[in-house]
Parts: C-alpha cells; structure tokens; sequence
C-alpha cells in the first residue's frame, strides 16, 4: 500500500463516495496531498500486528442498554428548526429517484 | 479586584465574600472582549445579555453553585440552546442547537456566567485555528503568531484576559497544545470522564471536554463540575466522581515521573523547549520525584494510527450534513438529492474538512479498510499497550506538549502534514483513551517571550493524581503568573 498512487480517477471515485462535489483545481490538488498523507500514514504497515486485536475505543464498555420505556423526544419544531426547507411536518428535498444510479432504490 | 488575569478560584471567591458583585465582574469581562477581541479574534460570538442576566441572578440569590457569577467562555462545538453553535463552519453558520450540551447544563448549574462561544479549526480539525471558516484566532502573547488549535479561541480568550476560565475539546491534541502555545493550563480527561453529549462529533473514540484555567486548581474545580455519567453518552463511565481539589496541595511522595526514552529520539523539537522541558525534569528531582526510564515504542506510529482512524470517525460522523435536516443547502440548480448533497457539502466544508472526508472515506472504502483502518485499529492496541506497561514502572508519564512554541500566522497553511506533525506529542493519549494536561514550564528568549508547555500523561482516571502532580510543579515555580501584554 506504501507505492499507492493516487489517480485522477480515485479521486473522482472517493469524491463520489463522500459526496463532495469538487472543482477540477481541488481534485488536482487533493491528488497530490492525499498522495503524500497516505504515504506517510502507510508507516503503520511496518509494524507486525499479527495477532493483535484491533480497537475500535479506549473503555472495556459495552452494550450499554437503559429501560425499554418510552421517553418524551425533541419536539417537532425543534426538530425542524434548522432544515433549509419544510412541507408541514416534512423536511423537503428535491425527487430522489432518477438522475444518478446511487439515488435509485 | 479585577477579572483579567485573576485565577477562576479568586474570582469564585471574590464573588463569595461579596469583595465584587458577578454583574461587576461580568461587565469587566465585557468591556475587555470589547476592546480587545478585534485584535485577539477569540469570540465567535458573544451573550452580554444572556451573561448580565446570570450575573443578576447570582447577585440576587436565584442562581449558586461552585462556579456562581465567574464569567466563562465556551469551544463554538458545544451546543447550546441559547445563540449559535457554528463549529467555525459555513456548514453550521446558522446552526441553533435545539438543546444544551450535557457540560453546558452542569456549568449552568453551577452558577457560571457565559459570555461568549469561541473559534476553532472547523470542526475541530487542525493545530492552530486557521481552518476556522471565519478568522484566525491571535496568539496573545504574540498576535502574529497562532495560538494552537483547535480549540485556540478558547485558550487565547482566558489568556487575554477575556473570561476567568473555558472549555474546550481534545481528540489529538487540540485542548492541551493551544494550552500550551498560549501560557496556560489545559486538561484532557479520560475517555469517558466528561459526557460528550451535545459536544459536535469529530472523531468520536477520540473527543473528549475538558478544562482550561490559568492554574492546576482552576482545572481542577472545572473538572469537579463537569465529570460524570450521563446516560445520554453511553460512553461515558459510570461512578463516583472523585473530588479532584482535595489534595491537590499536596505533594505526592515518592513520585516516579516516566521520560520516554522515544521523547529524545523525536527530531524537530525547538532546542529552547527541550531546554525547558530539561529543567522542568530537574525541577522534579528536586521536589523529590524519581525520575523513571521507560519505554513507547509505538510513539513514532502515532500520528499515522491518528490520521487514519481520526479521519475515518470524521468521514462518517460529518456524513449527517447533507443539506437536508439542518445547516448549508446549496442554491445552485440541483438535478437529484445526490448533488444537493454533493454541492451543499462541498460549499460548506473547508478544504481541511474535506481533505479529512477524502481521506477518511478512500481508507475505509473497500480494498483499503484492512490495510488502512483495521491496521490502524490494531496499532491503537499496541499504543494502549505501551503505555499500560510504561505505567506500571512510573505514576505520570513527562514530555513537551508541542515540539515548538506558536508559529506564525501562515507558516504552516500550504502544507497539512508538516502541521499534522504539531500533534506528535499529543496523539497518543487519544489514541489510548488516557489522561494528559498541559501546563506552563517556560518562556522563549526574545524581546517578545513565547510560552513553552509541559506535558504530564497519567493512567485511565487518574486526574486527581496527575493534577496533583502538576500541582507540585506549579507550586514551586513561577510560570504561571505571567501573563500577555495584550
């Protein structure tokens, strides 16, 4: 993973995947710094880790469960309060379905 | 008395026997905002009327608690349900939080005064408050130069005078270097010490709330009201809560201070903070401390373990902006909800936000998630081992908070991984879950002296002791009486 390249195209891809819509200048740019970053991070690859659990936090916790009982939630308009737009008690958004393949089903 | 520059402890106290009224102070702590925070850039915004209103309410008896009537300032990623909180985002510029963090709440019922929420790297993301989509926080000591980050807005406002204490938040760093970088002392506690409940989710195995003061005490009195279980932060640890001012004037005897021996092999320290951060060792010795030898090997892996699962936590928890449910929705022409998404989240992220997403999202995207993430997860095991074993030959671990003192405005911006490489003191005790603070060990030469900060890392909720032990420290030297010609 240390020679990985970064392609014009992977950045395109992973773009797509985070959903940022970048500009020509930021794809060029993100190619190149994302280049050195993953190099520089591709150091963990010297270290054998084999047998070695991984950990996703720092605390022996879990599954932490409280009482299956109903509690009252944020309030409707506090929910909505900071949404760009709203039809009643929708957020409202443009049609989801058509245009590009990630948006059908 | 005068608010600017008096410790949280004699300004709590001077309110108690009455020597100053908490609207008085309050109205100290307005006026020097006012005047100063055009050229410290601290504030992101300010409360003067919501502040005066509980300074009144302390005044006249319907407000009390350990922090009655002491003005304090608040990271701009804690949510409150009064004002903005704006994460330094266009993404969030408008954002009013339907609720109160959980450390909110206990400030607030403890009788402290808000004054204003300050600046940081958006989102937490970065070393010196540059990344901030509005301004670049001043150092107060120098004002051409940084004062750290993330939480840099908080750290310049208390050393400037501005408030008697604030909080901030540390996921690699961001409490304890601007701490350093700005002269004062700045806590970060063990995972799960502090609910993150209503603290904005960077990296969410990694954020932790904690203190900063111009003393060990203040963060002590801080800690003792913001520490505790809340139900909602499941991951935060059940059980008493220890008192973390009871001994804290009291030396620890027999205190064995552990020096990484990967401490000296680090290259690019500023010789002036290894000198200072040398006799600050002395200074130990001659309190009585032992110092102990021991090892991290894993040390110099920290800042890629970091920059792996910080940006990988990030890409998913910032994937809840969408133009949707709240913050920035593009106004271009939109063909679907992908590209409302994929627009409204490219015009209000910050280029260092999205280079995190970038990577965070390529590392964990399939054909790189074993390599990258699950590595890096691995690792974090062995960083953790490191120290549990470190920690059984010596109480507190010793190092420099920040390998140089506050650079320049600028100085690092057209390269991410040199200021990546800020942090690489301070990742570890992240990655590890433990607790580290911050306090001041020294000045840079010059005719405008920069603070150098001392770092002490201690075992999993082991504040009372590691605060104690920098007690000693403070104790016998004069450090933290210096304060900024702003």
């Amino acid at each position: 993973m240390a020679e990985q390249k970064i392609t014009p195209e992977q950045v395109i891809h992973v773009a797509k995947l985070g959903r940022l819509d970048l500009s020509d200048e930021q794809r060029r740019k993100f190619a190149t710094q994302l280049e050195n970053i993953l190099e520089y991070v591709a150091k963990i690859s010297q270290v054998d880790v084999s047998g070695v659990e991984p950990m996703a936090h720092a605390l022996p916790l879990h599954n932490v469960l409280r009482d299956d009982v109903v509690e009252p939630s944020l309030p409707l308009e506090k929910v909505l309060m900071n949404a760009p737009d709203t039809d009643g008690p929708f957020f409202k958004v443009p049609k989801i379905l058509g245009g590009d393949e990630d948006s059908a089903g | 008395m005068s608010l600017a520059f008096d410790t949280l402890l004699s300004a709590r106290d001077a309110i108690r026997a009455k020597k100053i009224s908490a609207v008085e102070l309050t109205k100290q702590a307005i006026a020097r905002i006012e005047k100063l925070d055009s050229k410290v850039l601290a504030f992101n915004s300010t409360y003067p009327d919501i502040a005066l209103k509980q300074a009144a309410d302390v005044d006249e008896g319907r407000r009390s608690g350990p922090l009655s009537g002491v003005p304090i300032a608040l990271k701009d990623n804690l949510c409150t349900s009064f004002g903005t909180t704006t994460c330094s985002s266009r993404m969030l510029e408008n954002f009013r939080a339907p609720y109160d963090a959980t450390v909110v709440k206990m400030l607030d019922a403890a009788g402290a005064v808000f004054v204003g929420k300050t600046n940081l790297d958006e989102f937490a993301m970065g070393s010196s408050t540059e990344n901030s989509a509005f301004k670049t926080t001043r150092n107060p000591w120098d004002t051409s130069r940084v004062p750290g980050g993330s939480s840099g807005g908080s750290a310049a406002a208390l050393a400037a005078g501005m408030c008697c204490a604030s909080l901030g938040s540390d996921t690699g760093g961001s409490i304890r270097q601007p701490a350093a970088l700005c002269g004062i002392v700045g806590l970060k506690p063990t995972y799960g010490r502090v609910s993150r409940y209503g603290l904005v989710a960077f990296a969410s195995s990694l954020d932790q709330i904690g203190p900063f003061g111009w003393t060990v005490s203040d963060a002590a009195l801080l800690m003792n009201v913001i520490s505790g279980h809340d139900r909602k932060d499941s991951t935060s640890v059940p059980g008493d809560v220890p008192d973390h001012l009871a001994e804290i004037d009291q030396p620890i005897k027999g205190l064995r201070i552990g020096i990484p021996r990967e401490y000296n092999l680090t290259s690019g320290i500023d010789p002036q903070v290894k000198s200072a951060v040398d006799a600050a060792m002395k200074k130990y010795q001659e309190l009585g401390a032992q110092l102990v030898d021991v090892s991290l090997p894993h040390t110099e892996y920290g800042i890629a373990a970091y920059y792996v699962i910080a940006p990988c936590e990030a890409s998913s928890n910032l994937a809840r902006y969408d133009g949707v449910h709240f913050g920035h929705r593009t106004k271009e022409p939109v063909r679907d909800i992908i590209e409302l998404f994929s627009k409204s989240r490219a015009e209000g992220f910050g280029e260092e936000v999205q280079r995190r997403i970038m990577i965070g999202t390529y590392a964990l995207s399939s054909g790189y998630y074993d390599a990258y993430y699950l590595r890096a997860l691995k690792m974090r095991t062995l960083i953790q081992r490191d120290f549990t074993q470190a920690f059984e030959k010596c109480d507190v671990i010793l190092c420099p908070t920040s390998p140089t003192p506050a650079f320049k405005a600028g100085e690092k911006t057209g390269d991410p991984l040199q200021m990546y490489l800020c942090d690489v003191f301070t990742v570890t005790c992240n990655i590890a879950g433990i607790a580290g603070i911050s306090l001041p060990c020294g000045f840079t030469s010059g005719s405008q002296p920069l603070p150098i900060g001392l770092q002490l890392l201690g075992p999993n909720f082991s504040e009372p002791k590691l605060l104690r032990a920098a007690r000693m420290y403070e104790q016998a030297t004069e450090w933290h009486k210096r304060r900024p010609k702003v």
